[in-house]
């Protein structure tokens, strides 16, 4: 009964964990091409959560469904986001890049509760619903799928980032702006490329979470403070860092939620951060 | 030697003094007398304590953020961990708030030193994040900590009004110059700083701390003075607001947003300038209490929706803060014609 317990609890946190590691690969995408933090990026899931729940209370689609054309908006969003704001605040300092994107934050947040209302507001029956039992080990269907899903999204972005023409002209601007200019790389549209992928990878996120999750104004603040640690944790613009410290952020919530206390239970995250940060100050996997 | 302004662009280093010291008296004695013409219209007195309070933590948070060049977000522990510390002091020893809120200073002079110790060798955004993460954290622990009342929070108990006990209840007068007293100390300190040994290595250290530890300063030294300065302000900001609201609890003191409103002020003032902090609180306190009484009718957010368009506006159209407006060529032409220096 006890290891059915644990593995049961390695499940879930591993299906969180999933969904962790790519809400922080959209982060560290675009932090690795831009050098920029995007404190908005919570708020990007909100959307993307809100656009399910829309899809579903509104036309009946399954959040499964709409999971493509939410991704595809928010690729849009963040392509528009980087025109409209970031691309202005390119030569500024870090400072001014920070308060854009939270100012961005705000207005989101408000906005969001403007025109939707501060009620929380969930999906009822979602395809992907009720609890599977597997050999004793009851694994609730929507955390698991949701993980799967994310760690599909993950491999995808993957290939696209480490196997194709655009994925390589990406890196090379992320590795060195002048020397890819150089070879006639369009920086500029590879920093939209990125907004827009690292966009898209959080409206994945989201999309996901919305079969599980409720829907309110303010949910992006839930998880995107768990998204800059997972990003800080495996390295600025580590891709495979993200993905190490998004399953480890998984694992340990969901067990020091059980056996410590479930409000505290991102105490021990943080704590493991810091330890890990301040050992090494890169992060697991960050380059210089 | 001249220092480099946030824009990059040389900075002198006597621009006018006289023209400048007269500026700075007009706008002292315009303080002393302003709640002469507020009279005691509660939302306008409300309007300038709060400003000068935040103007306070601005110029606490440029020690670091500014001159020291350390982007903390998580100043807002500060200020909690102030306001807890000097109700807690009370609480338990009875002394009176004069005596409680230096010990709260000290209480976040330790614990920034504390923080600062091991946080000061993480660059950019990982010294950012770390700050930001520490500073959640401690919100969350004292929302669970009963003894300090959790997330219930904890009441100032009232007492009869006086200096001694500080705690003002028919008119919110005196509040205003205790806050005017704060940012003048604050102002004071950082001036002086600015000035000194210390207020050169900690630019130098923004501008280039390898160079400083090549020279024999110990760069981590000094951060860790203008971190003491800094959380010590802060902390000090912190009891007073308990004195003026009478009750604390974790979201109101300890919150996310409340760490970046702190830094917000002096880079949208002007980071690394002496009147930035005091430009960015008037700025950034009069555009969000006025989009609060002016738009929030049903709490719809519209407030919110206006204060944080203001912020990327800000951010696009100003990048380096209001006080590079002085620095623009055309300023710098004028007061060139005008004979004050550049």
């Amino acid at each position: 009964m006890q290891a059915e317990l644990l593995i049961q609890l390695l499940l879930s946190g591993l299906g969180m964990g999933f969904i962790f590691a790519l809400i922080a690969i959209g982060l560290t995408l675009i932090y690795g091409v831009m050098n920029v933090v995007n404190f908005a990026h919570g708020e990007f899931l909100m959307l993307s959560m809100y656009a399910s729940y829309w899809a579903y209370a509104l036309l009946g689609a399954d959040p499964l469904v709409s999971l493509p054309f939410v991704a595809g908006a928010m690729f849009l969003f963040g392509v528009g986001v980087y025109y409209a704001l970031i691309r202005r605040t390119m030569k500024s300092s870090m400072h001014a890049q920070i308060f854009v994107t939270f100012g961005l934050m705000v207005f989101l947040q408000a906005a969001a509760q403007f025109f939707w209302g501060a009620d929380y507001h969930a999906i009822q029956d979602s395809r992907l619903s009720g609890v599977l039992l597997v050999g004793g080990i009851a694994l609730p269907v929507p955390q698991i799928a949701s993980g799967v899903g994310a760690l599909l999204a993950t491999a995808g972005l993957y290939l696209l980032v480490f196997r194709t023409a655009v994925g390589r002209s990406l890196r090379a601007a992320a590795q060195d702006r002048e020397a890819a200019q150089t070879v006639g790389i369009d920086v500029d549209r590879m920093n939209a490329l990125a907004w827009g992928i690292g966009a898209a990878c959080v409206g994945t996120a989201g999309s996901l979470l919305s079969t599980f999750y409720y829907v309110f104004p303010r949910v992006g603040s839930v998880f995107v403070l768990v998204a800059y640690v997972t990003v800080a944790m495996g390295g600025f613009g580590s891709i495979g860092g993200a993905l190490v410290s998004g399953l480890l952020i998984g694992v340990l919530q969901v067990f020091s939620g059980f056996f410590l206390s479930s409000s505290l239970k991102f105490v021990p995250v943080f704590l493991l951060y810091l330890a890990i940060v301040l050992v090494r100050s890169r992060g697991l996997l960050g380059s210089q | 030697m001249s220092a480099l302004a946030p824009d990059g662009r040389v900075a002198p280093t006597r621009r006018g003094p006289w023209l400048r010291r007269t500026a700075w008296g007009l706008f002292s004695a315009a303080l002393l007398l302003l709640p002469l013409a507020v009279g005691s219209r509660p939302f306008e007195l409300r309007l300038l304590t709060l400003m000068l309070l935040f103007g306070a933590m601005g110029q606490g948070w440029n020690i670091l953020g500014g001159y020291a060049g350390q982007t903390a977000i998580g100043h807002g522990l500060f200020f909690g961990l102030g306001a807890y510390a000097s109700l807690l002091v009370m609480r338990e020893f009875g002394v009176s708030p004069w005596v409680a809120a230096p010990a709260a200073a000290l209480v976040c002079m330790l614990a920034g030193t504390l923080i600062g110790w091991p946080c000061f060798k993480l660059r950019g955004h990982y010294f950012v994040i770390a700050t930001l993460v520490i500073a959640e954290s401690a919100s969350l622990l004292f929302t669970s900590w009963d003894w300090a009342g959790g997330a219930m929070g904890l009441e100032l108990p009232i007492r009869p009004e006086s200096l001694l006990n500080l705690q003002f209840h028919r008119s919110k007068l005196p509040y205003y110059y205790v806050a005017l007293a704060l940012v003048a100390g604050a102002t004071a300190l950082t001036a002086l700083l600015e000035r000194s040994k210390v207020g050169f290595v900690l630019r130098a250290i923004r501008d280039d701390e390898e160079a400083v530890r090549s020279l024999g300063f110990s760069p981590l030294r000094y951060k860790l003075i203008a971190m003491a300065a800094s959380t010590a302000i802060v902390g000090l900001c912190g009891a007073f607001h308990l004195q003026y609201v009478l009750f604390i609890d974790p979201p109101s003191v300890l919150g996310l947003g409340l760490s970046v409103m702190i830094a917000l002020i002096p880079i949208l003032g002007g980071v690394g300038t002496l009147a930035g902090p005091i430009v960015g609180a008037v700025i950034l306190v009069s555009m969000s209490e006025y989009a609060r009484i002016i738009f929030s009718g049903g709490g719809r957010g519209v407030d919110l929706m206006i204060y944080g368009g203001l912020i990327m506006g800000i951010a696009l159209y100003r990048p380096a803060g209001i006080m590079s407006l002085l620095r623009t060529e055309r300023v710098v032409a004028l007061r060139m014609r005008l004979g004050l220096g550049r």
